[in-house]
């Protein structure tokens, strides 16, 4: 059953154990960016070096159409796509708790460290024990992203975590664990270290229907954990004291919060490479649309895989004929913004 | 209507403390000569002292004493080049932000001038480095201009916090136009591969004779400047009341830092959290004085990236790591141990 008021709908299950509040703002922003997302994808599959009409598209997505088609449509474009989308939305979502964990729009994991954190483990796999298989390198990625996490926690530690602690000991962290990877690197020869730099960078070039099982099995499994946090989030970013004296376990949320949002960028890391500032700029874009209080997760993850997927269309086409990786759109579109982010922030006094 | 106290006179140092200071500096050189030694010496190839000796002294034309002159002697004068050159620059920004965290590297002046020198390989296709020099100054003047604007504008002073932030995310956004650049085209990836991280390798005496006036230039700004400096540690009130000029000081710090931190970026790339960890650890010897911080920030620092580049050559078994990884190893926990202080202070 459904009780409307002017600007939200709440849906109860019959017991009325369960129930949902859907502001009507965060649907339609919901409907609009799922549009968005189809309109991106339809144009990923159309667009590319061989021509394919929109006609042939449908075609071959249902199965018909000729051979080449076929290959390009559904094993070529459409798992990449999709990667991007997946990609994007677990970065988000994971942007999404970190800040609201660090009450700072500036706390995301391509600031913290997380992502280095990642890249480096993932790296130990490549080019230390010459493993490139998705297992072994999503293995590295999570236990180095993991360590990081814990780290940085750690460090910042004070009798509570301070957001902007969190944030500057991320960036100490993130400078040890470049040495890090450029010492790594080093000890590569030149052609293993194109590749990896290549990765470090991020990129969608090639990814196949293998990436998107991984992405989509992720995210079915944290997605729900994530959202469940939502409200405890809210609930935190009142300040701990607050949070501790309306009954929220405070610590156990951090835990929580810390290790669903590793796990969502570890995933992504390891399908697409450290892809910089969607974290960062998606759950920020996310908050201005749906003009929610606390971290709105599901708009999050809607922006960030529009981001990320609309960024490695760009990516593609922008210079004819050289494949920019995606990293490098997201990298300075995100930097414009973030430093619009930031101005703003700082003529209101805070950050 | 209040009376002001008149501002206390500057305490006198004792004619004891400031020997027993010069000499510090006298030993702080001597130390730099020692590093130089150990620097020339030691590499993929160790060089007995005795052949090093010979090869200063007595040049004979062997293998061994053109590897002397041709690469170890320019690398290493480099080193203590950069090094002085980013540790006054360290102690310079974090006088006039008055900010413990300030440092060339982490408020996005070195990735300014690297990203500058990038875009002058890939785009314009300067290869000189009389070129490039020019345009680290320009990309390191624009870097600090924009975190001090992200920095300060709003409500307040750039805080310690603010500026730390603004400096790594217009870090992170020079970082991304680097990379972009360099991954369009592997044969500048090559090139290129140095400006990424800090090194000092295969740097000839051309380099070394490019980047020697601006560097001087600043270090000679930065001595002029250590009396003014300590007007401004005491706020801009104190300062003012002490007939300090601190729009002329600010206008002239700024100038040196550019100086400093373009001309050893264009040099060596960037290389990071020198500028941050030597000036405190040279507090924790002289106290607070600039007169005394900025000199002996001058004369550590040397010893650091000297120490971070035979670093980087011993402990590869083959190839080296980048001095500019081994600092951030060093300096990187001062950063975090100064973060996880109680309160982040200004100076």
């Amino acid at each position: 059953m459904t009780v409307t008021s002017s600007t939200q709908w709440t849906v109860r299950s019959r017991s009325g154990r369960i129930s949902v509040r859907l502001h009507r703002r965060t649907v339609w922003v919901a409907v609009v960016l799922v549009v968005l997302c189809c309109a991106v994808v339809l144009a990923s599959l159309l667009s590319g070096n061989y021509p394919i009409t929109m006609p042939d598209v449908f075609r071959a997505l249902g199965g018909h159409g000729t051979l080449q088609q076929r290959y390009f449509v559904n094993d070529v474009r459409l798992p990449r796509v999709l990667v991007a989308l997946l990609v994007g939305a677990a970065l988000a979502v994971s942007g999404a708790i970190f800040q609201s964990l660090s009450a700072n729009p500036l706390g995301s994991p391509d600031i913290v460290g997380f992502n280095n954190g990642a890249a480096a483990g993932a790296l130990v796999s490549i080019l230390l024990l010459k493993d490139s298989s998705l297992a072994s390198t999503g293995v590295g990625a999570i236990a180095g992203g993991g360590a990081v996490a814990v780290l940085i926690y750690l460090l910042s530690y004070r009798g509570g975590v301070r957001g902007y602690r969190l944030i500057l000991v991320g960036v100490g962290v993130s400078a040890l664990l470049s040495a890090g990877i450029a010492y790594l690197l080093s000890r590569a020869n030149l052609n293993e270290m194109l590749n990896a730099q290549i990765w470090l960078v991020g990129s969608l070039n090639g990814r196949s229907w293998e990436h998107v099982w991984i992405l989509l099995a992720v995210l079915v499994v944290v997605l729900p954990s994530a959202f469940l946090l939502s409200k405890p989030l809210l609930t935190l970013e009142l300040g701990p004291d607050s949070a501790t004296s309306l009954g929220l376990p405070v610590g156990a949320v951090r835990r929580r919060a810390i290790t669903v949002s590793v796990v969502l960028s570890a995933a992504a890391i390891v399908c697409a490479g450290p892809i910089s500032f969607v974290a960062l700029a998606a759950p920020q874009v996310a908050k201005r649309l749906a003009r929610s209080v606390g971290p709105s997760l599901s708009i999050s993850a809607l922006s960030g895989g529009f981001l990320l997927a609309f960024a490695d269309l760009v990516a593609q086409r922008l210079i004819p004929g050289s494949q920019l990786p995606v990293g490098v759109t997201t990298l300075v579109l995100g930097g414009l913004y973030l430093g619009w982010l930031l101005s703003g922030e700082m003529r209101r006094g805070r950050a | 209507m209040a009376v002001v106290s008149p501002p206390r006179p500057e305490p006198v140092a004792r004619p004891k403390v400031n020997v027993a200071r010069g000499a510090g500096l006298v030993a702080g050189l001597a130390l730099i000569g020692v590093a130089v030694i150990v620097s020339v010496a030691v590499g993929a190839k160790d060089l007995p002292i005795g052949v090093v000796w010979d090869a200063l002294f007595h040049f004979d034309g062997s293998y061994d004493a053109n590897l002397v002159w041709d690469q170890r002697i320019p690398r290493t004068l480099l080193g203590v080049l950069v090094g002085a050159a980013l540790g006054t620059a360290g102690a310079l920004m974090q006088a006039v932000t008055r900010n413990p965290l300030a440092d060339p590297g982490l408020l996005g002046i070195e990735s300014g001038a690297s990203a500058a020198v990038v875009v002058a390989i890939a785009v314009f296709g300067v290869t000189s480095l009389t070129g490039y020099v020019w345009f680290a100054l320009v990309g390191a003047a624009i870097a600090s201009v924009v975190v001090y604007l992200l920095g300060s504008t709003g409500r307040g002073r750039a805080n310690p916090v603010r500026l730390a932030l603004a400096g790594t995310v217009v870090t992170a956004v020079l970082t991304g136009i680097i990379s972009a650049f360099t991954t369009m085209n592997a044969r500048t990836t090559q090139s290129m591969r140095f400006w990424t991280i800090g090194s000092l390798i295969n740097r000839g005496y051309d380099v070394l004779f490019d980047v020697l006036p601006f560097l001087v230039a600043g270090a000679v700004i930065s001595l002029l400047l250590t009396r003014s400096l300590n007007a401004l540690a005491l706020g801009d009130q104190v300062g003012r009341a002490l007939g300090a000029h601190l729009g002329r000081t600010r206008l002239l710090s700024v100038i040196a830092i550019v100086l400093l931190c373009g001309g050893a970026t264009a040099a060596a790339g960037p290389i990071g959290f020198v500028g941050l960890a030597i000036p405190h650890a040279v507090r924790a010897v002289v106290g607070p004085d600039y007169r005394w911080v900025v000199p002996y920030s001058m004369v550590s620092a040397p010893l650091l990236v000297l120490g971070a580049d035979v670093l980087g050559r011993v402990v590869l078994p083959t190839g080296e790591l980048e001095a500019g990884a081994v600092t951030a190893v060093i300096g990187a926990p001062v950063f975090i141990y100064l973060v996880r202080r109680k309160r982040l202070g200004e100076l």
